[in-house]
């Protein structure tokens, strides 16, 4: 029996890309760079092509974006922020939109490069967030206020006071955006990942026993229904979460 | 055996170990964790099938943040360099 070629790429081969056009440094333009600006078009075109013509019954395009903007609203905004959170919606549609679409270029065919398995995306979209949300509980909070009702939460012992508010400063202020971003880039990265080890499993079978890639290629195809699902999910709890952060900014715990 | 290994060989392989290690500990308790606000949110959907929704979009509240330690640690055995 002869031994399979199996040699797995190692990790910076896989997400790293070399600049194109002739660019380098900080500015150089690379493959997730142009992903990430094609994204941005891709969303600001798909609103703007729904909300040309808008008519009272929708069709087509117009009728997909609606029901995007619904189930933020309906999904998002009114179980996690409550009615008044409504004036936020612009912000959270795009932010789902423009993680999914990142998201979903993980696996449309020659593509196949999720933008978010790089850390510099989510890194921003979390600062960005954490930005707001700091600034929305002052502005509407005002500075003490806001520090007091994020580090002394009530009903809570005075002793408790002593564990609770180093827990609650590093939890609100570190964690939270740390968080945020490992989430949507850790998960991007481990379903770019599985889809590559699939992938190159299937193409040593392949070589040598044709029939042993049977069960490792349905799994592939398997998988990359299943970042379909990832995709939206990441882009959905990305959403949700900075709206739970906002809309805990804006009014304090009772 | 032992006296043919090249000199860095041993710390490559030990590396490798400890990346198993830190990924696999760090899966243990968000697996049971996330066992856990699953199944309590299945039981409430059954008893109260009228708050599935509010249950559901609690339920991926729980599943983020149990989730991301499991991460942090997918991310840690990334990070540690031979």
């Amino acid at each position: 029996m002869a031994l399979i070629a199996l040699e797995f790429p190692p990790v910076s081969h896989l997400i790293e890309w070399p600049d194109l056009f002739g660019t380098s440094g900080p500015f150089g333009l690379n493959k997730v760079v142009l992903l990430t600006f094609l994204a941005a078009i891709l969303v600001l075109a798909f609103y703007l092509i729904a909300g040309r013509r808008r008519s009272l019954v929708p069709t087509g395009v117009q009728n997909l974006a609606e029901s995007v903007v619904e189930f933020i609203q309906e999904g998002v905004i009114l179980q996690t922020m409550g009615p008044e959170g409504l004036s936020w919606t612009p912000f959270l549609l795009t932010l789902f939109s423009f993680i999914f679409v990142s998201n979903i270029f993980g696996i449309i065919p020659f593509i196949q490069m999720p933008v978010n398995a790089r850390m510099a995306l989510p890194a921003f979209l979390a600062i960005v967030v954490w930005i707001l949300f700091n600034f929305i509980g002052i502005k509407s909070q005002g500075l003490a206020g806001y520090f007091k009702s994020m580090l002394f939460p009530p009903g809570v012992p005075k002793a408790l006071y002593i564990l609770v508010t180093p827990i609650e400063f590093v939890s609100t202020i570190f964690v939270r955006p740390l968080s945020l971003a490992v989430r949507l880039f850790a998960n991007l990265l481990a379903g770019h990942l599985l889809l590559v080890s699939f992938a190159v499993i299937s193409a040593a079978l392949f070589e040598a026993t044709v029939v042993g890639a049977v069960l490792p290629g349905g799994l592939l195809i398997a998988l990359t229904g299943f970042e379909v699902l990832v995709a939206v999910l990441q882009a959905f709890i990305f959403t949700i979460l900075a709206a739970v952060y906002i809309g805990g900014a804006m009014h304090p715990e009772h | 055996m032992l006296a043919q290994q090249t000199p860095g060989e041993l710390a490559e392989g030990l590396t490798a170990v400890g990346r198993g290690i830190v990924y696999g500990g760090a899966a243990i308790g968000p697996g049971i964790g996330i066992g856990i606000v699953v199944g309590n949110a299945i039981t409430a959907m059954a008893r109260q099938p009228e708050s599935a929704g509010m249950v559901r979009t609690t339920m991926f509240l729980g599943i983020a943040f149990t989730e991301a330690l499991a991460l942090f640690g997918f991310v840690l055995s990334f990070i540690i360099a031979g």
